[in-house]
């Protein structure tokens, strides 16, 4: 690779795939891909130097929409996917994109070790309560009363998950809530997401019009986060757990744990030295 | 000439205690010129209970263990009656046990075995820190003719921490048990041999398996630990980091094998291994790594299934999810090693195909064979090394690029992840050349033409099978196997051919794609066949009939695990069909 003697400035389309996204008309992903592009061109990160890797769901078809390296892989599996890309390269930017049923329900184990393990990705949560992609299932963060869908019809019952507890509970080195009816806010916490080292946690609400039309009226109910954000894991903590949900538009916990970062240190061993071992 | 050979046993409670002898037994017949091979078989304690170490020794290289063995040396009787299904004993078997334990348990005397005490316990407590385990080899060493310099040599070497005085007592254990064996009754010696003068190698099949990888190019490689599989990453996690690579634990199998899809997608050359509960979790995502083209190695060390099965011993019934087991029509490789130093080759070679057609390979290797160790002739260097055809910036700037695009060989220049100019999704979507996701009933033909036709069109060479004649030449009489009972297979030939018969062998190394032409070529002249496999539904033959055309007198000769074949076993079988009694 060329040692790049001037920064090449880039704009938010640069980042842009001609692909037309699947979703439906004002689904709140829309403007989450386009906060992701605003952020990288901010990075001004070159294209080839970026992944983007998701698992199945509306929201984890991002990869395609952007021009960037992409990886769209099986239902619940970005995570490890992103792990061993961004371990084996660690010159790459990494990015996650996915959903709450991907990344909380089928994908749920990874996340917690993703967060515990700490390597450095932005992991970017679009939430919207429901299995857009399979038309309109309750997902693990679904309110227990939600009678939209005909396989639970009075409601699942149970508790939703609360997925930056869980996250920071786990480990997460960094964590934010935003909504995708800010992309301005949305892109600039991106950008910090992606510049913070390890393992960063984005939830955005990002309504699904389709299934979940009344998430429309969310633009109107969320406020921007009164409070800084901290370094202190038991104040975020406590933040979080009495937190409805709507406190966007900020940063809610920075975290300074070093990320999981093995060497490929060659310490000039050959495989002639390892078959020495074996002889008599 | 069949095979001059002594087998035998050293069992008892002591768990690692005995495996211990057996290593130090199995050292200091390399020591001595002889060639042998070890498996070890335990109770189902984590730690400690009963455990037996088999041993083998020859004078010429050995691949299987004979039907019985001569003797079962045991150092005392707990439980060891489980065993007695895997130390099969005749009339002219010895068991040598101490009084001070009692008598041998009656599940061990089915075969008449003659029988004879050693006073292990007593011998061992008139010498200071001496242990009845040295008592033991030595009266093994002096039934079996080795020589006490080979041990000594050993000791020294493996208690040189310890310290003179531990060494000087464990050689007068040994001595002493040396000198009792001229009381017991004879079992066949193994003549002395001038020491080996060609290089060998003492390795297990595990770290055989590791150092193929390692040596086809593999670089990362993420893991979750399950029984037999184990020892390979415990070999490669320090083994990786002395040549610039690394080794991740994982969460789950299912982490594994997306973490080798992202670094291999990231240009990293990367595997896995697992064991069949673990591949099972693996199916979904090796479809991924099909759709996708993305390269990987997974190696399944098989156990007795199904679920959690015998976690310990050994099966070859992973074969059919190995073939069949993903869903929709997805090509890839499967291979299989045939015996302890051929996973070295057979790890090694799953590389090179899986990066040149990048596609995924299965590996399919045994816990008896991961397990076992062997004395074996160093094995040759192989020119086997994972190379992927890649793609470089393009020459027209802005010219999109195609990630699946259509080659004669189906296989399409990769683009790595930094390389300018070729971004693109990689994508388990069906897709057009693009990888843009597609629903279109032509591209899905195009792409599954593509991804079968690089399967299908790649040369393979002579390595798809390992064929073998007896020699005086191949006769109209086959044995078809593959993996673990490659071995008894091999010496049942070589028996059958003593007795002045002729057949040929054929060991399949390449299980997927199939190969019916080169088989059509190794059955030429073939009238009669028999297809040997570990396996109770006989998965492998079932696999034959529906790919090849096979002589019109095949018989399958199957079981399930953990019990293998004996050569006798197989042999009986071709003197059968050639008695036209089959
Ligand atoms: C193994 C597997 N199980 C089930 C599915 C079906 N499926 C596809 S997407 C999806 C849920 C997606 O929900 P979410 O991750 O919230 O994404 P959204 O569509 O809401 O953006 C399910 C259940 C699948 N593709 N694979
Ligand atoms: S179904 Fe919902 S989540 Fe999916 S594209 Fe439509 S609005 Fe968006
Ligand atoms: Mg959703």
């Amino acid at each position: 690779m060329e040692s790049c003697a001037q920064k090449k400035k880039y704009a938010a389309k640069d980042y842009k795939s001609d692909l037309k996204p699947i979703w439906c008309p004002g689904c709140g992903d829309y403007t989450v891909l386009n906060a992701i592009t605003r952020a990288l061109a901010e990075l001004a990160l070159p294209p080839e130097e970026v992944a983007v890797v998701s698992g199945i769901g509306c929201s984890s078809r991002i990869p395609a929409y952007t021009s960037v390296y992409g990886f769209h892989g099986v239902h619940g599996r970005a995570l490890p996917v992103a792990t061993g890309l961004k371990l084996a390269r660690p010159d790459l930017t990494v990015l996650v994109t996915g959903g709450d049923g991907d990344g909380f329900s089928i994908g749920g184990n990874h996340f917690l070790h993703a967060c515990r393990r700490n390597v450095d990705l932005t992991y970017i949560v679009m939430d919207n309560q429901v299995y857009g992609m399979t038309k309109g299932q309750a997902s693990p963060t679904t309110a227990p009363d939600w009678e939209g869908s005909k396989l639970t019809p009075e409601g699942t019952g149970i508790n939703p998950f609360q997925p930056l507890v869980v996250g920071l509970a786990s480990g997460a080195n960094f964590i934010a809530r935003v909504s995708s009816s800010d992309p301005i806010n949305m892109a600039r916490i991106m950008v910090e997401a992606i510049q913070h080292p390890g393992f960063s946690l984005v939830q955005v609400l990002s309504p699904c019009v389709t299934f979940r039309p009344e998430q429309q009226e969310w633009r109107d109910i969320v406020r921007t986060a009164v409070v800084d954000y901290t370094d202190d894991a038991a104040r975020a903590a406590r933040r979080l757990m009495t937190d409805d949900g709507f406190n966007v538009g900020k940063v809610l916990y920075k975290g300074s744990r070093p990320p999981f970062r093995p060497e490929f240190e060659n310490t000039n061993g050959s495989v002639t030295e390892l078959e020495a071992r074996f002889a008599l | 000439m069949t095979i001059n050979s002594v087998s035998l046993v050293i069992a008892g409670s002591g768990g690692a205690g005995v495996v211990t002898a057996g290593s130090l037994l199995l050292d200091a017949a390399a020591q001595a010129g002889w060639y042998a091979l070890m498996s070890r078989s335990s109770g189902p304690q984590i730690r400690g209970g009963e455990a037996a170490a088999m041993l083998r020794f020859a004078t010429e290289p050995i691949m299987s263990h004979d039907d019985s063995f001569h003797l079962l040396m045991a150092i005392d009787w707990d439980n060891i009656g489980r065993f007695s299904a895997e130390i099969p004993l005749v009339a002219t078997s010895l068991i040598v046990g101490d009084p001070a334990h009692g008598p041998a348990p009656a599940a061990l005397l089915g075969g008449t075995p003659r029988q004879a005490a050693l006073a292990m316990t007593d011998i061992a407590g008139k010498i200071e820190n001496g242990r009845p385990n040295m008592v033991a080899l030595g009266a093994i060493a002096g039934l079996i003719g080795l020589p006490p310099e080979a041990m000594q040599a050993v000791v020294e070497k493996s208690l040189k921490r310890k310290g003179q005085a531990a060494i000087d007592a464990s050689m007068a254990a040994f001595h002493a048990g040396f000198a009792a064996a001229a009381d017991l009754p004879a079992i066949p010696k193994l003549p002395a041999v001038a020491a080996a003068t060609e290089p060998r190698w003492s390795i297990t099949g595990n770290e055989a398996t590791g150092l193929g990888v390692i040596r086809g190019g593999v670089r990362f490689v993420a893991a979750y630990p399950i029984t037999p599989a184990t020892e390979v990453l415990e070999w490669l996690a320090p083994s990786l980091a002395k040549v610039g690579g690394m080794l991740v634990q994982a969460e789950d199998e299912l982490a594994s094998i997306n973490q080798i899809i992202g670094a291999s997608y990231g240009g990293v050359p990367a595997m896995t291994a697992t064991s069949g509960p673990g591949l099972s979790l693996m199916i979904e995502s090796l479809g991924l790594a099909v759709a996708a083209e993305v390269p990987l190695v997974v190696v399944d060390v098989m156990r007795v299934g199904p679920s959690t099965g015998i976690a310990t011993k050994s099966e070859q019934s992973d074969l059919n999810i190995a073939v069949y087991g993903l869903h929709g029509d997805a090509p890839h490789i499967v291979v299989a090693a045939n015996s302890v130093p051929d996973c070295l080759f057979t790890t090694q070679w799953a590389v090179h195909l899986a990066e040149a057609m990048q596609a995924p390979a299965l590996v399919l290797t045994d816990q008896a064979m991961g397990q076992a160790r062997a004395i074996v002739p160093k094995p040759a260097e192989l020119a086997f090394i994972g190379q992927r055809l890649t793609a470089a910036a393009p020459a027209v700037e802005g010219e999109r690029y195609k990630r699946y695009a259509m080659t004669a060989s189906g296989v399409s220049p990769m683009a790595i992840p930094g390389t300018r100019g070729l971004t693109h999704t990689a994508d388990g979507l069906e897709h057009n050349e693009f990888g843009t996701p597609s629903s279109q009933a032509s591209d899905h033909q195009a792409q599954m033409d593509k991804r079968s036709r690089k399967l299908t069109q790649f040369n393979y060479g002579d390595h798809w099978a390992d064929i073998e004649d007896s020699e005086v030449g191949a006769g109209d009489t086959a044995i078809i196997t593959w993996g673990s009972s490659t071995g008894p297979a091999r010496e049942a030939l070589r028996r059958y051919a003593a007795a002045g018969g002729k057949a040929r062998l054929i060991s399949l190394r390449l299980i997927a794609p199939v190969q019916p032409e080169k088989m059509a070529a190794a059955l030429q002249g073939i009238k009669r066949a028999v297809v040997v496999e570990q396996s109770h539904s006989g998965q492998f033959y079932r696999m034959l009939r529906a790919f090849y055309e096979l002589p019109a007198r095949t018989v399958s000769l199957h079981h399930g695990g953990p019990l293998a074949f004996g050569p006798n076993q197989i042999l009986e079988q071709l003197n059968q069909l050639n008695a036209g009694s089959a």
